[in-house]
């Protein structure tokens, strides 16, 4: 079993006449790194500080000046247009409702999500640095296919093929450094990934692939358009 | 000239703003960020890491810099805007014909508000793939969660208050989301955001409150705790 702690001793007269510290696992990145360089916040960050706040000014001005806002008719109650879309940003989740019923899509799923992102920090599997394959790769093996199944099984019973497809190809690519067990390379970049990092990327590639799909590819009555024929 | 400059800092009231002489020495640089109301958030060193930009790409700054941007560019809207229908939508077309560089700031705050909801949602995942959430961080990872869904609903709120086609429909379609709630609780909490069973002029006036004072004033007190944390946990 690894040790809570480690002991490390400074000699180092200048910095601490002596100095014994036990360090836990649970301590701050500051505590652990040992002689970090450092630099002064002025002008260093300051300086980078600004020229970002700047630079995005900049590009938010030039922006403005070419691109108008849109402003269409005055809201009209009797007049519902078709297709009815929200912002960008929930078209994600108006494509699910496009699957599902109302309450998975709605209200099931987003509020899943947030508290899905709100425990990552609170659980060990998230906190692990190893590749999935690392430890136990045959249980794993069982888990991650049961697993992938039984969601995959999901999908394809509400033909949510938009979520399906990626869900599979992002499981096959998990799978290569199972198979494989190369060192170097891509291969062996991808068998350091822990499962956290698959989970997350798993999640940013469906909710892109679904926001493109509802804001780009979807027209009247919600139906398959591609982008020339009219973004609505 | 050169002489006057330095006349000029060494004078008492110079002295009396910025208690620290010019940061031409390390201990001076110090004080800059020390003795410096809005640079005190900043340790007075930065690990070299942490400033390397392609590090945290300053994605969290520049949530903060949107921010800003839109707070200013929206007290200016405030001046020209009434949350009443169908006024609101008069005043959109007063802001595009009448209003001088009525358009420009009405662009500034839509186009920044965009970003805004796309770079916090880009700092999330720059902190979730550089592992930035560990121990002893996790809170201020659920308070950035919590920021992300604000930032949302800060935009969400704003979406209505143009009154047009676009902003009635998009509302529409989210507080119809909303009525999807189970055990009946989808028509109360449709019902108190909307102030009645469709989108109307109560629902403008609760978005126009919601959107320029109790969300902001949230937002606020979360950011600065979550910049606190931050300073506290040893980041910059």
């Amino acid at each position: 079993m690894d040790k809570d702690f480690k002991a490390e001793e400074n000699s180092d007269a200048k910095k601490a006449p002596k100095r014994l510290a036990f360090i836990k696992t649970r301590t701050a990145a500051r505590v652990k790194s040992e002689e970090e360089e450092m630099v002064m916040t002025f002008p260093n960050l300051v300086v980078k500080e600004i020229i970002a706040f700047q630079v995005m000014v900049i590009v938010l001005v030039l922006i403005s000046l070419f691109v108008n806002a849109p402003l269409e008719w005055i809201a009209n109650p009797d007049h519902t247009p078709n297709p009815a879309k929200a912002p960008w940003y929930f078209l994600g989740l108006q494509e699910l409702l496009h699957y599902f019923p109302p309450v998975v899509g709605g209200v099931i799923l987003p509020t899943l999500t947030v508290i899905a992102l709100i425990a990552i920090p609170y659980f060990k599997i998230n906190l692990k640095k190893d590749g999935m394959w690392k430890e136990h790769p045959r249980q794993t093996l069982t888990g991650f296919l049961i697993f992938v199944g039984i969601v995959s099984l999901i999908l394809l019973l509400f033909r949510v093929y938009a979520m399906l497809v990626p869900t599979i190809m992002i499981s096959a690519i998990m799978l290569i450094p199972y198979v494989s067990r190369r060192e170097g390379g891509i291969v062996g970049w991808l068998g350091t990934r822990p499962l956290s990092w698959w989970v997350m990327t798993w999640f940013v590639i469906i909710a892109v692939v679904l926001t493109t799909i509802g804001t780009l590819f979807r027209g009247p009555e919600w139906r398959w358009t591609w982008p020339w024929q009219g973004i609505y | 000239m050169k002489k006057l400059l330095h006349q000029l800092y060494r004078s008492q009231v110079w002295r009396s703003i910025f208690r620290h002489g010019l940061p031409e020495s390390n201990r001076t640089r110090a004080e800059a960020v020390f003795y410096n109301f809005f640079l005190h958030v900043h340790p007075t060193k930065v690990r070299k890491r942490s400033v390397i930009f392609s590090y945290t790409w300053g994605l969290g700054g520049l949530s903060f810099g949107l921010f800003i941007v839109l707070v200013a560019t929206g007290a200016l809207l405030m001046l020209y805007y009434r949350p009443s229908a169908p006024q609101a939508y008069w005043d959109m077309k007063d802001l595009q014909f009448v209003v001088s560089s009525g358009q420009f700031l009405r662009n500034m705050h839509r186009w920044a508000a965009h970003a805004m909801v796309a770079v916090v949602f880009l700092h999330m995942l720059r902190v979730f793939y550089t592992g930035a959430y560990r121990p002893p961080k996790e809170f201020n990872w659920v308070i950035g969660v919590i920021l992300l869904v604000t930032t949302i609903l800060l935009s969400y709120t704003g979406y209505l208050l143009p009154w047009d086609q676009l902003s009635f429909w998009g509302i529409s379609v989210g507080t119809n989301m909303i009525r999807a709630m189970p055990l009946g609780l989808g028509e109360k909490v449709s019902f108190l955001l909307l102030g009645g069973n469709i989108v109307g002029e109560n629902a403008l006036v609760r978005f126009y409150v919601l959107h320029c004072f109790i969300i902001p004033v949230a937002a606020i007190m979360l950011m600065v705790i979550h910049f606190w944390r931050v300073r506290k946990d040893g980041g910059v």
